[in-house]
């Protein structure tokens, strides 16, 4: 007999409902929901939401190739703590994630760790080159529903035709960085009046915007399912809103730093605010948080960048771009006030499980015989962040001295605590 | 005052403070023996990682007619090809007992996180198409040396070239402006940022129109690598449309000052020499150059000392 847990005096945040009842988890399933429940481990949940345990759709686990940086286990730990139960790995490895032999491994990986699900992505194009598609079917079968060739956009129009075309007979997502690279060469930070205080070569939103268009209306002609990744401007909202009136099968994600950074951070030249796409204005992350509120954007995803303390040393044009998010994602998105509780879980565990193709598991309604992956979270909670207790094997984070609100204090993954109290269990 | 990393940061004051302490080093350059011991005991550590002329030799002659000892730190011989990074290098270097790096790099905001990185001051010398404070120190001096003027006010400053990658134009229209000229750039589209709106500056595209309204024609070096990134189709086509010709010099005001900061291109931005040009103040700018980083140094290092004696 497995020991049955339960999760006393939480909010259970449904679709349809909104409870304050106990839940009990017995043999990794959601036993009953119910008054007075008891069982052999009890987890206080008193003030906090009780809800589906988080996806992250956007995860950079550094595994293989750049373990120095994050490993798939502690990348895991960090999104355990951060409340996900399912992290989708970007395919930017090394070597990429473009053969089974290294699906297989990066999922091997995950299951090792045994603290979420690692859901690898795959990559577009042979080796992320742009040049030539990965065996997609291949992966497909293996597994694989989610392709992008993230870290860069596919550039060939005519090669993102193609993979959208073969997608849709595999009946896969593909989900696009969007960056012109002939409009972002040697780009450090958004093109503004900021960069040209710091005589910084400029990323300009429209090198984001005209990809956002061209796939859109890809989309359009070939009727394939299409994700766009941490969509970052104003107007890539307003195409993505059109697009979705259309009726065109596109969703998109937003990352907790494109909702709360701005571009005048660049002025301190600390390379841990250089990401990509860039931070932007005040102005873009309104109409981020819009986009939020009216459905267009379906997800937050964090795009969690680990790179070692020496990377982000260097000088900020050098520096490589990326910062950390897993643990920080419900902190920062409910501190910005971005939208109301049950949004947050819509937009962290319902859209994205649904987009990843892993909602028989994840993202699903507590209710009994539910697969127990579960989140418990204070949403008041104050509390600022102390980069040396961070389980991630990187320190990359912009949020020191912010004050963040929300914090995660139980996870269970696959009806196990991987996280009580705040503290990772292993 | 701890660094000199920007003229924003320096501000008026500061300003006009190194300003006026370089007449005093003007005077001691002066002497039969230009030296004396005020900085004696301290170190200058000469950090660049960018060719330099001018800049290099000029705080080095700087630093030993003020008595510190200087550090000269060469990056092709240096243990950065071994692959130590910035940071350790700095660490080092520090550990040897530096009181001032003076810094040079291709990258905005090198000079700031070393500052970040030692406990000794830090100059900029240069940091991408950021900053070059010094130059414009020597650029305000040189102009307050010509026309006896320690304010700006009413003077028109034109700045021609390629602003987008030139940290002479940014630490020059600070300066200027904060001085209280009236700053222009004249450039094409191209050579501007990419939004210049909240910039106290003027922006023209045609030198010849401006000209006749000139009382500093400030020309800036346009590098040959501009035409292959597609700034400017052609060299000639720049330098017919933005170069200094001996007849744009005769449209300018009989008093009007023409200025460089080095090196030039010859043939390009100026299709005459300077010596054809009668209020040319490009050799006092280098000859200034000394004195205003005498006077930078002394600032950061020489308190409590005084500039009395010979060494």
């Amino acid at each position: 007999m497995t020991k049955t847990i339960v999760i006393k005096g939480g909010t259970i945040v449904n679709r349809a409902s909104e409870q304050a009842l106990d839940l009990k988890i017995e043999n990794g399933l959601v036993a009953q929901v119910g008054k007075n429940l008891k069982g052999d481990v009890q987890l206080d949940a008193s003030g906090c939401i009780v809800a589906s345990g988080f996806v992250d759709l956007h995860a950079h686990l550094r595994e293989p190739g750049q373990e120095e940086a994050e490993t798939i286990e502690t990348g895991s730990r960090a999104g355990a703590l951060g409340g996900y139960t399912a992290l989708v790995a970007m395919p930017n490895t090394d070597p990429p994630q473009d053969s089974v032999a290294v699906i297989d491994f990066v999922r091997e990986q995950g299951k090792r760790a045994g603290l979420v699900d690692v859901v690898p992505s795959g990559c577009i194009t042979l080796g992320r080159q742009g040049e030539s598609l990965a065996p997609m079917a291949e992966l497909s079968a293996a597994g694989v529903s989610l392709f992008t060739d993230d870290g860069s956009g596919v550039q060939d129009a005519s090669l993102m035709r193609r993979a959208l075309e073969y997608a849709k007979g595999l009946g896969v997502t593909l989900a696009q960085h969007c960056e012109v690279a002939e409009l972002t060469k040697g780009a450090v930070m958004n093109e503004c009046q900021c960069c040209t205080n710091l005589g910084l070569p400029g990323w300009p939103a429209i090198a984001e915007e005209l990809m956002v268009f061209r796939d859109i209306e890809l989309v359009r002609i070939t009727g394939a399912a299409m994700h766009f990744l941490h969509l970052s401007t104003k107007r890539s909202v307003e195409l993505v809103r059109a697009a979705k009136r259309d009726g065109l099968p596109v969703t998109a994600e937003v990352t907790p730093h494109h909702l709360s950074l701005t571009e005048e951070l660049l002025a301190s030249f600390d390379p841990v605010f250089k990401v990509n796409p860039p931070l932007r204005s005040m102005h873009d992350i309104a109409a981020l948080k819009a986009g939020l509120i009216d459905g267009t954007i379906d997800a937050i995803a964090t795009d969690h960048a680990p790179h070692p303390r020496r990377d982000k040393e260097m000088s900020l044009d050098m520096a490589p771009p990326g910062m950390l998010g897993l643990e920080t994602a419900l902190g920062v998105v409910l501190a910005e006030g971005a939208c109301e509780v049950r949004d947050v879980v819509a937009l962290m565990s319902w859209n994205p499980a649904k987009i990843a193709r892993i909602d028989d598991r994840h993202g699903l309604d507590l209710v009994a015989g539910a697969v127990a992956n579960i989140c418990v979270f204070d949403p008041e909670i104050k509390w600022t962040i102390d980069p040396e207790r961070m389980v991630s094997k990187s320190i990359n984070t912009p949020y020191v001295g912010r004050n963040l609100q929300g914090r995660v204090r139980h996870t269970i993954f696959n009806g196990a605590t991987t996280v009580v109290d705040g503290q990772a269990q292993r | 005052m701890k660094h000199l990393l920007s003229i924003d940061e320096l501000g008026l004051d500061g300003l006009n403070a190194l300003l006026n302490l370089t007449d005093h080093m003007v005077e001691i350059n002066q002497r039969p023996v230009p030296k004396v011991p005020a900085l004696r005991g301290r170190t200058v550590a000469s950090l660049f990682f960018e060719d330099s002329t001018r800049t290099r030799l000029s705080f080095e002659t700087a630093a030993k007619r003020l008595s510190a000892d200087t550090m000269t730190f060469n990056v092709s011989t240096s243990s950065v090809n071994k692959g130590e990074s910035l940071r350790d290098t700095v660490a080092t270097i520090t550990d040897m007992g530096v009181d001032v790096f003076v810094v040079r790099h291709k990258s905005v905001g090198i000079p700031w996180q070393i500052s970040e990185w030692t406990k000794a001051s830090i100059i900029n010398a240069g940091d991408g198409a950021h900053q070059h404070p010094t130059q414009a120190l020597v650029d305000c001096y040189t102009i307050r040396e010509a026309t006896h003027a320690k304010s700006f006010s009413g003077m028109r400053m034109v700045i021609v070239g390629d602003i987008k990658h030139s940290r002479v134009a940014r630490s020059n229209i600070q300066a200027f402006s904060m001085l209280g000229a009236a700053v222009t750039l004249v450039a094409p589209p191209t050579l501007l940022p990419p939004d210049v709106s909240h910039w106290p500056v003027a922006v023209s595209h045609d030198l010849d129109e401006v000209l006749p309204q000139t009382d500093v024609l400030y020309m800036l070096r346009l590098q040959s690598e501009r035409m292959s990134q597609g700034h400017v189709p052609t060299l000639r086509e720049y330098s017919e449309q933005y170069g200094l010709t001996q007849k744009r010099v005769m449209n300018l005001q009989a008093q009007a000052i023409v200025m460089h900061p080095g090196p030039m291109n010859r043939g390009v931005e100026m299709q005459i020499d300077p010596s054809d040009v009668k209020n040319s103040l490009i050799h006092r700018q280098v000859a200034n150059g000394v004195a205003v980083r005498m006077a930078v140094l002394f600032e950061l290092l020489g308190s409590g000392s005084n500039l009395a004696g010979q060494a």
